[in-house]
């Protein structure tokens, strides 16, 4: 039953599979373009929340009675903490109370970035583990289930509106109330992609040679979630910095001191019509880090995981 | 005799990069009025890229770059879009693999029958809705007015292959292009199908085009072969030729590949040893919720096997027959449901998951699909040696033992350092196959092990289990619903049907003499079974 | 079939049973005196008496939750300290606005949206697609109150071609009530086009990658009849539940959308009831709101019965 000439063919076959190997997501992240300018803006963002004591900035909360609602360019005097007093050009204008729009948009930046970035990485690590958690133990996919489909029932912004007032407004509070309602997507997330790697035959393969389940867990399962988790992670980041932009524009989110570009613009409302400067300027900051932001998650998704390229 | 369909030095090019150039180089052939031609390749031939470009079906990425297609005489390879339009179904109509995902989920069968009338005829609806009746009794179909009114999940695979057909041919046209249609179908239900294209072909004169790897199918039916390797047409002329005088040495060595319909005799040693020994194993599936039916499936039902060391017993049966439930009980990868399973002298159906640590290793599975059998971010070294770490032998003999074992199943031991996506569909079977022997198994159990693979690569690693279990002294477990391939490697053999052993026996009983009217259906319904292949 | 619906109905029973838990939960969490907090900063000490008798509040935490759902359930979900009135009352007098401004919204979101993101599957890869992509990642990253503001500026304050703000009731005349809402809900509608573009490209394209495709398509028939009747009636499942999900940014959206352009509807009264910790009204509301996401989401599995004949049979 020799069948002649097959060893040449499987030669073929060979040499046939290597030339196929396709080249690391990584390098092919890096490549895209969305990821590029993504990434680029982002890391310009964060280089302004970094330097900002050095761009031309004073510090936020000081304000000056005589230098109100002046238009964007002028410039006016400043008191300092020490009863100084300085000549400053106010770049992005002044608000109602005399304060440094430009500096406190600077400043504002740092906070955004910070809420972003924790609370993705919070609601991540919240959602991994009841994802796991959820996909492996039978009888708590059941109840754990129900409690994220009761949690996803109330609308997102209104769970944060409703714990910042329940806890008062503070940055570790706001972070925790925007990235709970986050969490149950992660986890559904998480749990179906356990569910459906869990039937792969090199898992089934893992079980019956006798590799326990934690070690299945690392080695098989999790590494499938990394790149749809990165990807929701971005659009989680965007979505925290609106959200915390809302809260704050509504006054109910961090306390008006703290300068945040969402407190920036609730200060403005009431003169829009007249100084829409204060409300335009961090306007476009936050609308161009939460575009960043999404874009690299755009980008990430195209690349990383090119099934989800023509889903949402 | 005018020839319906003639191909004429085609040539499809292949996107920039790829392992080759063209997808099909020079390729002509013609298919005759009232002849079935036969398309037999190995995955990669182009056999299928030949048949969609007839149709005009191409992606855009692959663009017809020479020859002519002519049907009937017209070019179609530089035909508008606007003409190829007219001519689908009208002149030239085409089947496809998956009739389970090839009907729109959310329209009638009748809706979608009908479609093909209002696009290209002026019948009124009375009129149509009489041709598609008739066209529904004409392929078999019992009960026209409710297949007709009915959505496609609720019929069978077949079933919905015959609504395929009927939408082919309800405009008669001069030619049927069938991309391996019988492929994703259980065997009695593909010799139904093959029966009825034959005979609707010889009734309405159509010219076949018929596209199969599967050499039996091609016994059956076929009244000329053409064979293409690579893209390139090898071999063509009558089926008796081909397949009993074979000219070119691809197609020699294709032929020698397909495993005939005897079994070998082979001396069996009655008193060997034990090794797995199930009694009365049952797997009931049962689901419930608030206002559904209760449903209970029962997967396998009382099942009685035995397997001797050094022998291979064979469990074959069509797709719901219970046979890979089986092996996944054996393996515990599910729990049976009732009855026992004896490894050795250990009673392993009702133990818990810690106590069935120790014992995992004795039996190991091999999968059928290939390429999801691997972990595709671990090498292949690390894959083989899973098994042994984790039963404290230390690294270094591991890594020995993966040598040894990879030289076994003849690759390069070289190649431990490889990702899976390195190699073919039939090297990645045999690291499977090595993966399972690192743990020095009593029993291996094969689950549609060949199934997903070329014939040429099939005849390889069904030789390479034959020599394993003969050196290494292995009792096997052989999943198959592939008759020819249970021919060639079993000793005894279990057919199941419905979950239910109803036959068992020697090879060459079963083979020979079987006594089950369903086994006996089984062998009827296997295609070019009186086909003796190359014997010329 | 019946068992489907019947299925789906009591689904919703456990999932309000925890938004019930939690709203419930959110006032005993709070740090201080329940009783206290919701009678307010202004209240007596025996009206702060009454409400702790009236809720029970010496009773099992159990208890209490019973006596409270019963309440609910019977249409009375406390009183509003702030604007001295039942809050279910002033959920109802707010209603009517905010009902408005989401009809318009959908109603403009779905039908620019899905068009266009047919159009962008079936031309996948070419100028149309990207420049959808691109302007959807725009649409909602912008937020909504920023984009308000701009609208208001240019159309408003610059072209004076709209009213900046406010609410005309319909019973006062369409002509006023339609130019008060054009700009809420163009603003709020493009979050929702931009969503809703995105996933009815993604639904369509993967259907237009289906085996039945093909098969249309081999049996001739006319491109656009294989978009609409083959690749989009299979696409509508996904599509609809995502409208169905979308319904809560649109509350979200409502809230700062009718905070901008001051609109007297139930996104208003949840600010303002926040600002002035009046812990009944906010209660109260989310659970409405929590309700009526429930209830639309059971709407849209009770729609799969149209779309997908596989579940009626």
């Amino acid at each position: 039953m020799d069948a002649p000439g097959a060893k040449q063919y499987e030669a073929l076959s060979i040499e046939a599979a290597a030339t196929q190997a396709p080249p690391g997501a990584l390098r092919r992240a890096a490549a895209n373009g969305s990821v590029r300018i993504g990434a680029g803006a982002l890391g310009v963002l964060v280089l302004i929340a970094l330097a900002a004591p050095w761009l031309g900035t004073v510090d936020p909360t000081l304000f000056d009675a005589a230098s109100r609602d002046l238009l964007p360019g002028r410039s006016g005097e400043i008191t300092t903490l020490d009863g100084e007093k300085l000549r400053h050009t106010f770049w992005m204008g002044s608000d109602s109370l005399g304060r440094d729009v430009y500096s406190r948009v600077i400043y504002g930046t740092r906070v955004s970035l910070v809420v972003g970035i924790l609370c993705a990485l919070l609601a991540l690590a919240i959602g991994i583990v009841c994802g796991l958690a959820s996909g492996t133990l039978r009888w708590l996919d059941g109840i754990l289930m129900r409690f994220m489909d009761g949690l996803m029932a109330i609308p997102a912004i209104l769970i944060a509106i409703a714990l910042v007032a329940m806890w008062r407004g503070s940055l570790a509070t706001v972070i925790v109330a925007i990235a709970i309602p986050e969490i149950p997507r992660v986890t559904r997330l998480v749990r179906s992609i356990v569910l459906s790697v869990r039937e792969e035959p090199y898992v089934e393969a893992a079980i019956s040679l006798g590799t326990p389940i934690w070690k299945i867990m690392f080695r098989h399962i999790l590494p499938n979630c990394i790149a749809p988790l990165i990807v929701q992670g971005t659009f989680i980041c965007a979505f925290s910095i609106l959200v915390e932009a809302i809260l704050s524009f509504l006054g109910v989110g961090l306390p008006p001191d703290i300068p945040t570009w969402g407190n920036v613009m609730a200060e403005g409302r009431q003169q829009f019509n007249d100084f829409p400067h204060n409300i335009f300027f961090p306007g476009v900051f936050l609308a161009a880090t939460v575009l960043a932001v999404n874009v690299l998650g755009d980008g990430l998704r195209d690349t990383l995981d090119p099934k989800m390229a023509k889903r949402v | 005799m005018k020839a319906v369909l003639e191909i004429r030095d085609l040539t499809v090019a292949l996107p920039a990069g790829g392992e080759r150039a063209h997808a099909v180089a020079g390729v002509s052939l013609g298919v005759e009025r009232a002849e079935i031609v036969c398309l037999v390749g190995e995955s990669g031939s182009g056999k299928s890229v030949i048949a969609h470009s007839v149709m005009g079906l191409l992606p855009a990425a692959l663009p017809v770059t020479a020859g002519a297609i002519r049907l009937e005489g017209e070019d179609l390879a530089r035909a508008p879009g606007r003409r190829l339009r007219e001519l689908r179904t009208t002149r030239m109509s085409m089947i496809f693999q998956e009739p389970m995902t090839a009907l729109n989920p959310v329209m009638t069968c009748g809706a979608q029958i009908d479609e093909v009338l209002k696009e290209h005829t002026a019948l009124a609806p009375a009129a149509r809705r009489a041709k598609i009746l008739d066209i529904v009794r004409e392929v078999r179909l019992a009960d026209p007015e409710r297949i007709v009114a009915s959505y496609p999940h609720q019929l069978s695979g077949g079933q919905r292959q015959r609504i395929m057909i009927a939408m082919a041919l309800v405009l008669d046209p001069a030619l049927l292009i069938a991309d391996e249609p019988t492929t994703a179908l259980d065997v009695t239900t593909q010799a139904q199908i093959l029966k009825l294209i034959a005979d609707l072909q010889a009734r309405h004169g159509t010219g076949v085009l018929f596209v199969t790897h599967d050499f039996g199918v091609v016994a059956e039916i076929a009244h000329r072969v053409a064979v293409l390797r690579l893209g390139e047409l090898v071999e063509l002329g009558s089926k008796q030729e081909v397949l009993t005088r074979p000219r070119h040495e691809y197609t020699k060595m294709l032929i020698g590949s397909v495993p005939g319909l005897q079994p070998r005799a082979r001396p069996l040693a009655p008193d060997a040893l034990v090794v797995l020994a199930t009694r009365k194993l049952s797997k009931t599936y049962s689901e419930h919720g608030w206002f559904a039916p209760r449903r209970e499936v029962h997967a396998a039902r009382e099942v009685d096997l035995e397997v001797r060391r050094g022998q291979t017993l064979g469990i074959v049966g069509e797709s719901g027959s219970g046979k890979s439930t089986v092996a996944r009980c054996v393996v515990r990868l599910i729990d049976p449901s009732a009855g026992e399973i004896r490894l050795g002298g250990e009673e392993i159906a009702a133990m818990s998951r810690a106590a069935l640590q120790p014992l995992r290793r004795r039996v190991q599975i091999v999968f059928q699909d290939p390429y999801r059998s691997l972990n595709p971010r671990r090498t292949v070294g690390e894959a083989i040696i899973e098994g042994p770490l984790n039963y404290g032998v230390p690294r270094a003999e591991a890594i020995e033992r993966a040598r040894r074992l990879m030289e076994l199943v003849r690759m390069d031991a070289g190649a431990l350092g490889r990702y899976p996506h390195q190699f073919s569909g039939g090297q990645r079977q045999r690291i499977c196959i090595a993966r399972a022997l690192a743990m020095e198994p009593e029993l291996l159990i094969a689950d549609e092990a060949v199934s997903a693979l070329d014939v040429s690569v099939q005849a390889q690693v069904l030789a390479l289990l034959e020599e394993i279990r003969t050196r290494l002294d292995l009792a096997m477990l052989f999943i198959t619903h592939d008759l020819r391939v249970a021919a060639q490697v079993c000793d005894h053999i279990a057919v199941m049907q419905e979950g239910r052993v109803v036959e068992y026996g020697p090879a060459e009983q079963v083979f020979s003499r079987p006594r089950h009217d369903y086994t006996r259906a089984l062998f009827d319904a296997a295609p070019g079974r009186g086909f003796a292949f190359g014997s010329a | 079939m019946l068992g489907f619906v019947a299925r789906r109905i009591l689904a919703t029973v456990p999932v309000l049973l925890i938004v019930a838990v939690l709203v419930f939960l959110m006032l005993r969490l709070t740090p201080g005196d329940p009783a206290a907090i919701l009678a307010g900063d202004a209240a007596s000490t025996e009206q702060i008496a009454r409400i702790r008798a009236n809720l029970g509040l010496d009773r099992p935490i159990v208890v209490q939750f019973g006596i409270w759902i019963g309440n609910v359930l019977g249409g009375d979900l406390g009183e509003s300290f702030y604007y001295k009135t039942k809050v279910a009352t002033l959920i109802g007098q707010r209603l009517e606005p905010t009902l408005a401004l989401a009809t318009f919204t959908i109603l403009i979101a779905v039908l620019v949206a899905v068009p266009l993101g047919v159009l962008a599957a079936w031309r996948f890869g070419g100028w149309f697609d990207r420049a959808l992509m691109g302007f959807s990642v725009l649409g909602f990253s912008v937020p909504v109150f920023v984009l308000a503001y701009i609208l208001i500026y240019l159309v408003s304050l610059k072209a004076g071609l709209l009213p900046v703000q406010g609410y005309r009731r319909i019973a006062d005349g369409l002509w006023p009530f339609l130019t008060h809402l054009v700009l809420p809900a163009v603003t709020l509608s493009v979050i929702y086009i931009a969503l809703i573009a995105r996933v009815t490209r993604a639904s369509v394209l993967e259907a237009l990658g289906e085996d039945y495709i093909r098969t249309a398509r081999a049996k001739g028939l006319p491109e656009v009849r294989v978009l609409v009747r083959h690749a989009l009636a299979n696409a509508a499942v996904p599509i609809v539940t995502v409208i169905g999900i979308g319904i809560a940014l649109l509350i979200g959206g409502v809230v700062v959308t009718e905070s901008v352009y001051a609109i007297p509807g139930l996104g208003r009264l949840t600010v303002d009831a926040v600002l002035a910790r009046d812990f009944p009204t906010i209660q109260g509301v989310i659970l409405f709101f929590s309700f009526v996401y429930v209830l639309i989401n059971l709407l849209v599995d009770l729609s799969y019965l149209v779309f997908d004949p596989r579940i009626r049979y």
